[in-house]
C-alpha cells in the first residue's frame, strides 16, 4: 500500500500535494483498492469554490459509489478531464494520473487539520 | 465466521475478501472486470463452498421434492440436474436451487444465505412423506470452473471424458483421485462445470492448485463473487436476495419457465395459478442506461413523473462497457421505445429496455 510521505491526508482517504498555494487532489491506494474497479468519476463541474469537507464529486466502482471530500477550502482551478474516458487511471496511479481536482488554497492554515503519512497510515490499520 | 477449506488460498492470493452469508470470502483477486473478461474469453475457477448441498432420500424422495419445488423433478433421470425454486403458499419464493437426481436421492444445491431457513422449510413441510433429509454443506467444497477453456482445462483431471457431458447433466467421477459430482453447469452463461467433493483441507487446496495449473496455459484466472454476480448479470440471471425474495414470485421474476403449472401439486401452486388468471401486476425487466451512472439495487424507476418499479440489481456491464441492470415494471407502463429514467442518489438517468440476455450467447 503505498503512502507518499509528502502529502497530507484525510479521514476519508483523500490526499492532497502542495505546490505554493495550489493543491492537487485524489484518493489514496488505500482508497482506490477498496473501491476495486472503478468505473465512472462524476466531478461536480458546476462548483468553483469548495469549502474544507464539502463533496466535489462521486467515484462509482463495479461494486459501490462513494463522495469526494475537499480535503481543504478554495477555489477549483482545473479538473482532470482525462478521467471523463479513462476512470480507471485512478486504479493505476491513485497519486499520479488518477488525480482529480487542483485548487487555489484559500487558508493553507487548513492543512494542519490533515493527517501526515503517519498518522494516515495508522488510521488504515497498515 | 466460517471459512471454506480453501480460505488459506484466497488469503495467500491476496484476495479482497469480505463476509458473505456467514462465510469469509473473495469479492476479488485482482480486479473484478480482468476476472469477468478472463471467464468470458478463457476460464476462471470460483471457490462457491458456501453454496448449500441438502440431500433427501427414501422411498418418497420424489413426492416431497415435487411438493416443495416448482419444477418437474419426475423429468429427471440420475445424472440429471435442473434449475428450480422453492415457493411459500402465496408463491413468493424461499429460494431457487439446482435439483440433481442422483441414483437413490436428491441434491438440492441451495444460496447459502437461504440455506438454514431452506433447510428448516424442508423439514417443516414434510408430513407423511417417508424421506430423509440431510444437510451436508460443511462437508462439501464446491469449486466453479467456468469459460470456453473449462473442458480443457479439466480433462487431464478428471476419470472420464469431460466432453462427454451434456449441459445440466452430471456425472460421480474423480478429480485427483477424490470422489465427486462433476457438473455441466454454472451461473455464468460460458461452457462450465460444477465440482462438488468432501476432502480434508490439504487435499481440496491441492485440486484448487492442480485446476490452476492446468489452467495456465489458458491464462485461468481465480475470481471472486464481483465476477460471479457480473458475468450472471449480463446473463439476466436471478440473484435471490436482489432480484428474487420472499415478496416476488416466480411468474413476474421471468421465471414461468421452470414454474409448472400443470404439475399435480406443489406448495404455492394455488396463488400462482390465479396469479397468472389475475394477470401479472410487474415483470422484472432488463434495461441499459443512456447517461452515464450505475444502477443499484433499490434505485426508483420513473416514467412521465410517475414511479413505475425499482431496480434489482445493476452494474457496468464489462462486455458491453455500458451499464446494465433489472427491475420490476408495472405491466405496460414503458416499452422499448420509451425512455425512463432512474433515480440514483438524487439524480435522475436516462435509462431503456433492452433484451436479456443482455449479451448473445
Amino acid at each position: 500500500m503505498l503512502i507518499p510521505e509528502d502529502l497530507k491526508y484525510t479521514k476519508e482517504h483523500e490526499w492532497i500535494r502542495v505546490e505554493g498555494n495550489i493543491g492537487t487532489i485524489g484518493i489514496t491506494d488505500f482508497a482506490q483498492s477498496e473501491l476495486g474497479d472503478i468505473v465512472f468519476v462524476d466531478l461536480n463541474k458546476n462548483k468553483t469554490e469548495l469549502k474544507q469537507g464539502e463533496v466535489f464529486g462521486t467515484i462509482e466502482a463495479v461494486k459501490t459509489v462513494s463522495d469526494l471530500f475537499a480535503p481543504v477550502s478554495g477555489k477549483i482551478i482545473e479538473f482532470n478531464s482525462s478521467l471523463e474516458s479513462n476512470a480507471e487511471i485512478v486504479n493505476k496511479d491513485p497519486y499520479g494520473e488518477g488525480w482529480m481536482i487542483k485548487i487555489e488554497i484559500s487558508d493553507l492554515k487548513e492543512l494542519d487539520n490533515l493527517l501526515d503519512a503517519e498518522a494516515y497510515k495508522a488510521l488504515i490499520g497498515k | 465466521m466460517k471459512y471454506t477449506k480453501l480460505n488459506k488460498i484466497h488469503k495467500q492470493l491476496n484476495a479482497k475478501l469480505v463476509e458473505f452469508a456467514g462465510f469469509e470470502m473473495p469479492v476479488y483477486y485482482t480486479s473484478i472486470v480482468e476476472e469477468h473478461q478472463a471467464v468470458r474469453k478463457n476460464v476462471g475457477m470460483f471457490d462457491v463452498s458456501h453454496m448449500g448441498e441438502i440431500f433427501i432420500y427414501g422411498p418418497d424422495a420424489l413426492k416431497f421434492v415435487q411438493k416443495i419445488t416448482i419444477n418437474d423433478a419426475s423429468k429427471l433421470i440420475p445424472g440429471k440436474a435442473q434449475y428450480s425454486a422453492m415457493c411459500y403458499e402465496n408463491g413468493g419464493i424461499v429460494d431457487d436451487l439446482l435439483v440433481y437426481k442422483l441414483e437413490n436421492g436428491f441434491m438440492l444445491v441451495v444460496n447459502a444465505s437461504n440455506k438454514d431457513k431452506d433447510f428448516e422449510w424442508m423439514k417443516k413441510n414434510i408430513t407423511d412423506e417417508n424421506v430423509q433429509i440431510l444437510d451436508r454443506s460443511d462437508d462439501y467444497t464446491l469449486i466453479a470452473v467456468q469459460g470456453p477453456k473449462s473442458a480443457e482445462t479439466l480433462k487431464s483431471l478428471v476419470n472420464f471424458d469431460i466432453y462427454e457431458l451434456n449441459y445440466y447433466t452430471f456425472k460421480y467421477g474423480k478429480i485427483l483421485n477424490t470422489d465427486a459430482i462433476i457438473s455441466r453447469t454454472g451461473y455464468t452463461g460460458e461452457l462450465g462445470f460444477e465440482i462438488y467433493f468432501e476432502s480434508n483441507e490439504e487435499q481440496a487446496i491441492k485440486i484448487w492448485n492442480s485446476i490452476l495449473e492446468s489452467g495456465n496455459q489458458y491464462n485461468i484466472k481465480c475470481c471472486g463473487l464481483g465476477a460471479r454476480d457480473s458475468l450472471r448479470l449480463e446473463m439476466g440471471y436471478c440473484l435471490y436476495g436482489n432480484d428474487i425474495d420472499e415478496n416476488t414470485n416466480p411468474l413476474e421474476a421471468g421465471l414461468g419457465w421452470i414454474t409448472k403449472l400443470d404439475k399435480d401439486y406443489f406448495i404455492g401452486k394455488e396463488a400462482l395459478l390465479k396469479i397468472k388468471q389475475e394477470g401479472l401486476k410487474r415483470q422484472l425487466k432488463g434495461f441499459e442506461l443512456i447517461d452515464k451512472g450505475i444502477p443499484r439495487h433499490g434505485n426508483q424507476i420513473f416514467f412521465e413523473n410517475k414511479n413505475i418499479g425499482f431496480v434489482t440489481s445493476g452494474t457496468q456491464s464489462p462486455s458491453l462497457n455500458k451499464p446494465i441492470g433489472l427491475g420490476y415494471f408495472e405491466i405496460d407502463s414503458v416499452d422499448e421505445t420509451s425512455i425512463f429514467e432512474i433515480d440514483n442518489r438524487g439524480k435522475r438517468l436516462k435509462a431503456r429496455l433492452t433484451k436479456i440476455p443482455f449479451i448473445q450467447k
